[in-house]
Parts: C-alpha cells; structure tokens; sequence
C-alpha cells in the first residue's frame, strides 16, 4: 500500500472517530440549556436531574471531541501539506476562526458550565451553558463553510497554481453551504435525541422510576419526532444541489450508470464496476428521476458520463457511496417511524414513558446509536463521493498528500486505530454504566446542597 | 496597506509570528503545569491524586486550545513551513497526540468509569501526560538542531525531551505549591526542589547549544554591541533561579507565604528563555531554511485573520482570566452541583 491510500484511511479513520463526539455535544448544549432554562423557570427538580445526568455525558463526549480535534489540526501537516500549500488562503483564514471565536468560548466556559454551579450566580451559570452550546454550533458554521468550499468552490481565483481569495462573502455563502449546514445540525439534533430517548429507555428497562428518566425520554422522542421530517425534507433540497453541483456523486449513491429518463430508484443492488452495471438490482421504475426531476421522463446523469476517453474513471468508487446512502437513508426512516410511534403511544398514555410497551423500549435502545450510524453513511457518502477531488475541480486528493515513509505512516495508523477502539468501547460502557448507577442509584436520596429538599418520589 | 512604514508582506508575517510565537508561550506555560501536575501523578496516593487532579479540572481544556491555536497561526500565516516541520516530526507529533488523547480522555473516564478502572485511568493519565511532554521537548531539541536526524541530534533531541519533561513537572509542582495544601503541598516544595535542577540544566543546556548548532546564531549573540543589550537575558534568568531556590527554602518552613512566587518566577523564566530563542532564529521559521517572510500566506488572507484576532484575542485573554478568577483559592473537589 502507498502513502495515498494509507493517509486516506488514517484521516478517515481520526475524522470518522471525531465527528461522533462533536455530533453529541453540538446538540446536547442546547438540550442542556433547556433543561438548565426550565428548571430555572419552574424550580422543578426533574428537569435539575436530567441535566445532571446529562452534563455528565457532555463532559465526556467533549472531552473526546477535544482530543480527537487537535489530532486533526496536526494531520493537515503531516500527512497533507499540499492542501494548506495551494488553498491555504482561504482554509486558513476559515480554521482560524473557528479556532478564535469557537474554540476558545467553549472550553473556557465549560470550565466555568461543569464545575462553577455552586461557584458563579445562576445567570452566569446559565450564560456559560449557553456559550458552550453557542460556541460548539459556532465552530460546526465555520468548519462546514469550509468543507463545503472544498465540495463547491467559489470566491476565488487561480494565480501560479495557488488559490486566492477574491470575494469572501461567496466563499462563506457558497451554493452547498446553507444545505450542508442544515443537514448537519439537524443530525445532531436527531443523533442527540435518539441517545437521549434510547438511553433513557434502557434505564426505564432497568426499573428506573424518577421524574428526571422519564423526562428526558419524553425530550428525546419528543424532539426526535419534530426534527426527522425535518431533516429528510432538508436531505432531498441537499440532495437536488448536489445533483446541480456534483452529478457523479448523485450518479454513484443512485447506482445509475447510463444517463436517461425513467431511472428507477435502486432499493437494493450490488454495484459492479467491473461490468459497469448494478447486479441484482431490486427498484421502484421511474422512482429516480421522479426523486431528483420531479417527473417520470426526467433525465438522470449516470456515471458513464464520467469517464473520459482513454478509460480514466473521474467519478467516485460506487460501492461505498451507493450503499452508505441506503444505510443513511434506511436509518432515517427507522428513526421516523420509531419516533412517530412513540409520540402516538405516548399521546395514548397520558405521556408516561412508564407505561410503554417493553418491545417498544427494548427498540429504541440501539436506536441510541442510530444517529452516529446515519451521521457515519452520511459523510461517507459526501466525502468518498468527492473523489477523485479534494477541491472540485481544484486539486485532486492525490495532490495534497505528503512524502512519508508508508511504513511510517502505517505504524501511526494501527497506533490511531488501537486507541480508538479501545476509547469508543470505553465510551460506550461508561455511558451504559451511568445508565445503571443512575437507576440503582434511585432508591438512595441523593445528598444535595443545603436548601435543596429534593421532592419526594411520587407513588407509581 | 503599509504600516509604520514598512509594506504588508513585510509586518504581517512578522505581526504573525510574534502572535504565534505568544500562543506557543502561553500554552508551554499554561498546558505545561497541567501537563506536569499529569507527570507527578504516581508521586502522590489517591486522595492526593484526586486533588492534584481537581486542580487543573477547569482549565485543561483551554490550556490545550493554545496548542491548537498555535498550529493553527502556523498552518495559516506560515503554510509551508508548516508542512515542512510537520512532516519532520511525523513520529513525535504522531506520539505526542496519542498522549495528549490518553490524557484528555482519562481526565473523565477517571471519575466516570467504574471504580475498579480509576487506577488504570489514573495510569492512563500520567502515561498520556508523560508521552506528552517527552514528545514535546523532543521536538524542541531537534528544532535547535535545524530539523535534521542524526545521532548527535538525536540524542540532543533526547536529552531535550527530559529536560522539558522536568521543567514542566517543576511548573507543575509550582502550581500545586499555590492550590494545595497540608501534606501535599509540602510535597510539591519538595518535589520543586528536586526540578530545580532539570530547570537549570535544561535552560543551560539550550542557551548553549544554538550558537554552536549555526554560526548565524553565534554571531547574533557574541559580536558587537548585541552582547551587551542581550545581556539582561542571562543576569536575570540567573536572578531568577536564586530567588526561585531560596522561596523554596522558606516555603519550607512557613508554607503560607508566598505560594505563588516558585510558579511566577518560572513562568518568567520560561518566558525570558524564549525571547532569547526566538531572537536567535529570526527570521527563521524553519531553521536556516525558509524565513517567515518566504513562506507567509498572500497578505490578503492574513489581514484577514488580523482584523479578527485583534478583536477576538483581547476577548479570549478576558475571560480566561474571568474562570482563573472564578476557580481562585485552594483546588477543592471538582463537583458538578
């Protein structure tokens, strides 16, 4: 293996491990805030106790993300010098605002948001929940500006090989910006609200009783329910500006490989680039172009379009792309009718998480995971689906990547790879053991700080 | 857009690397207590390990962030230098992240995880503490050397990563002398005690070596007037070290009097020996290869960043010291309620 395809992987690898932290705790700091805003509102412990469970996980998530995001800062010399060579007038301008008016503001105040409660009054500490969260979707602007640049370049001229920016309003607005951002903060919402519900379900599982379980299970079915119809509107305008900007990927993720009308929209298939075709190919007739032109007749770009004369392929590999959107997209529609059916249920019993049927909440517990799954396949889809480029039309993946050893680079990455299994399983366990302390833990009253009686556990 | 006189693609790139080089003091500064509070961790039992940990709770974090604000100005204001160290330094970079990730993520698995794992986790966080700063001082000595491998260098390179990790564990002992108390603290006197040594020997032995790695550096300190402007450096980095040793002395006997001056001093300390580096390799950014206003980014993307951080860095620098003012006093136990 060559250093291209080893550093490919090992920034896959370190940006896939980072995403899933960020995509908890951009979310997760506005639920806290709410949860924060309520109970300053109605003195109610509930919503004090689901913030205190969940401040916890925040704490955790961030702190991964934290660890995972500096590695990523690094990655850009080590392993890509060409990037920052050729687009650094614009990149570096972008990264440095993140880092200056997101970085900063978030784990400065998450000092103060995690550890000052019984230090700073209760305004300062509500303020610090909400720069936190501020900050976190501040960063998540600036880094998908960014990335959409590299997807949709605009504002910006060639000199002597190098990029220079010429209108900065267009490269922060550029055409895939706003979709992307949406799509983004929307999963977030989605990924944070499916944790929430599915780890509040195993703890009712567990004979969870308190005010503070249940909810936090209401918000998070709640909040699922509202975002996903949300989020697959927001996918489909994404998905139509993606067709506009970068056929070959929309090409790829419907497996279609003539252009014409009357494109079925593929539920099911093996791509085979080897014949150029899909095999096994289960769809619904005209269900594509109807997707993408709105009507049966509508033509469709296939990827045969993208080849060039000698035989040079120019679009993506299609196996990842094309099955990482059916995973994204099944995810999604579990998470709809999961959600829909758990508010219907809920309507039905007098919203009493209590009282749901056990399959129900058995269900949802690995839906606790779903977000980081459609998060996963979503990104994979856009970012394998650039390729061969790293900046359209700019500068291919092949031409940022550094000199080093292979060698080198392979050691590092099985070093990255052992780290990160080993973390995401100690992730994982400790927020199913926080589950089940905390509903152990319930029958014990909780000391508290003086003043604070906490209420009496209602009879059930 | 001429300043004072001078063209843009003249005082940006050095407006830039005097703003990196403030990130990289900072964080050397701020990063290197907690990072040396992580490497004197074994040195203490669990209660103590508890406390020594509460302490840096709040402010690891941004302490941190400096780093990445450091690379950062480099990646944007110096963009092939950057590709150029970086690469250099594939493997200690490479070492220094996976510490910094241990670290990071034992700092909340310690206390998070179930019981039975916080002495793995404690372990976790000296290790990631120490890999940390070993990889960092590494690092530094083969900069000295001009980024150059060979087994002279190397070996310098090695002998940097002890002293830092020294100097840092003497910070963060410094700091532990201000935020603990009873036992613990007279611990930490103790353990500065011991640093001192690794401080001195560190600084010594890089204020030595520069000159001798290039005669460009030589020249700048030993010929002409130079010799005798430059001269306050050595005089009160020498002050310094009799002050820091005898505070160490009456920290001894009466440990309620000035708590702070170990620390103080050694961040100035710190602070005066990279002036005096940063003096010898001006211009330079990679040594003796690329100058900063060779690799600077096109003026326009850095005015850009300017406008920004002359806004933004004013802001930050307040409210972190709104949270040390917050967190003041004696470290207690890091509660959430």
């Amino acid at each position: 293996m060559d250093a291209l395809i080893l550093s490919r992987i090992q920034f896959g690898a370190n940006i896939s491990f980072h995403i899933l932290f960020p995509t908890i705790t951009i979310a997760l700091g506005w639920v806290l805030l709410y949860f924060r805003i309520r109970y300053n509102r109605s003195g109610e412990q509930r919503w004090m106790d689901a913030y205190m469970f969940w401040v916890k996980v925040f704490a955790l998530s961030f702190a991964l993300g934290v660890v995972s995001g500096i590695t990523m800062s690094f990655q850009f010399g080590t392993n890509w010098p060409g990037f920052m060579e050729k687009v650094g007038n614009i990149a570096g301008p972008l990264l440095a605002y993140e880092i200056m008016t997101a970085f900063f503001l978030e784990a400065v105040f998450l000092g103060i948001m995690l550890f000052g409660a019984s230090k700073v009054p209760r305004w300062l500490h509500t303020g610090a929940t909400f720069l936190v969260a501020f900050g976190t979707t501040m960063s998540t602007f600036w880094i998908i500006v960014l990335n959409s640049w590299m997807h949709t370049p605009a504002g910006f001229e060639l000199r002597d090989g190098v990029v220079f920016a010429t209108n900065w309003w267009d490269i922060i607005f550029n055409p895939s910006m706003p979709y992307r951002l949406a799509h983004m903060l929307l999963a977030s919402g989605l990924t944070v609200a499916f944790l929430i519900a599915g780890l509040s379900a195993l703890r009712l599982l567990w004979g969870e009783k308190g005010h503070g379980v249940r909810t936090s299970f209401r918000t998070g079915v709640i909040m699922g329910a509202m975002l996903i119809p949300v989020q697959i509107f927001m996918g489909d305008l994404h998905g139509l500006n993606t067709l506009e900007h970068q056929p070959a990927k929309v090409a790829a993720m419907e497996g279609n490989w003539e252009t014409g009308p009357n494109v079925p929209l593929v539920l099911f298939g093996i791509p085979n680039e080897e014949t150029r075709s899909t095999d096994f190919e289960i769809g619904i007739p005209n269900g594509a172009s109807i997707i993408l032109k709105h009507k049966p007749s509508g033509v469709v770009p296939g990827l045969n379009d993208f080849v060039a004369d000698d035989g040079t392929i120019q679009h993506p590999p299609v196996a990842p792309v094309f099955y990482s959107f059916r995973v994204m997209v099944g995810t999604g529609f579990a998470m709809l009718f999961l959600s829909w059916a758990g508010v219907w249920m809920l309507r039905k019993r007098g919203w009493e998480p209590g009282d749901l049927p056990k399959p129900y909440l058995l269900m949802m517990v690995p839906m606790a995971l779903s977000g980081w799954v459609a998060t996963l396949a979503g990104w994979y889809v856009t970012e394998i689906g650039r390729q061969p480029w790293l900046v359209t039309g700019v500068m291919t993946t092949k031409e940022a990547v550094a000199d080093v050893p292979p060698v080198m680079v392979l050691s590092t990455l099985i070093g990255y790879l052992v780290v990160y299994a080993l973390l995401i399983g100690a992730y994982i366990s400790v927020l199913l053991y926080m589950a089940r302390k905390a509903a152990k833990a319930e029958a014990i009253p909780n000391p508290r700080r003086p003043g604070e009686q906490p209420l009496p556990v209602p009879a059930e | 857009m001429e300043f004072l006189g001078y063209p843009a693609d003249q005082w940006l790139p050095f407006t830039f690397a005097a703003l990196m080089g403030l990130s990289i003091l900072i964080y050397v500064c701020l990063d290197g207590f907690d990072l040396g509070v992580g490497v004197l961790v074994p040195l203490a039992d669990e209660a103590e390990q508890d406390r020594m940990i509460a302490s840096i709770g709040p402010f690891w974090d941004a302490n941190e962030t400096w780093l990445v604000l450091a690379i950062g100005l480099l990646l944007v204001a110096f963009p092939t230098a950057h590709g150029a160290i970086l690469t250099a330094l594939y493997l200690p970079v490479a070492i220094m992240l996976l510490g910094l990730i241990l670290r990071g993520v034992a700092f909340e698995f310690r206390v998070k995880a179930p019981y039975k794992w916080k002495r793995a986790w404690t372990w976790a966080f000296f290790a990631g503490s120490l890999l940390t700063s070993l990889a960092q001082g590494y690092m530094l000595g083969l900069y000295i050397m001009g980024l150059i491998s060979t087994p002279l260098t190397i070996g310098f390179a090695l002998l940097c990563a002890v002293f830092l990790t020294v100097g840092y564990s003497f910070i963060g002992a410094a700091w532990l002398i201000g935020k603990a108390e009873g036992d613990l603290q007279s611990k930490a006197v103790n353990w500065c005690k011991g640093g001192v040594w690794g401080l001195i020997l560190g600084i010594g032995a890089i204020s030595l070596a520069s000159p001798f790695v290039s005669t460009r550096i030589f020249d700048k300190w030993f010929t002409g007037p130079s010799l005798i402007y430059l001269a306050p450096l050595p005089i009160i980095s020498g002050l310094l070290i009799v002050y820091i040793w005898s505070a160490l002395r009456r920290l001894s006997v009466n440990p309620n009097k000035e708590i702070w001056g170990p620390f103080v001093a050694a961040m100035a300390l710190f602070a005066l020996s990279f002036l005096g580096m940063a003096y010898s390799f001006y211009p330079y950014v990679v040594p003796e290869q690329l100058t900063i206003y060779e690799s600077a980014s096109a003026p326009e993307a850095l005015i850009i960043i300017l406008v920004g951080t002359l806004f933004v860095l004013p802001t930050i620098l307040a409210y972190t010291a709104l949270s040390y003012y917050l967190f003041r006093g004696k470290a207690t136990e890091l509660r959430y309620d």
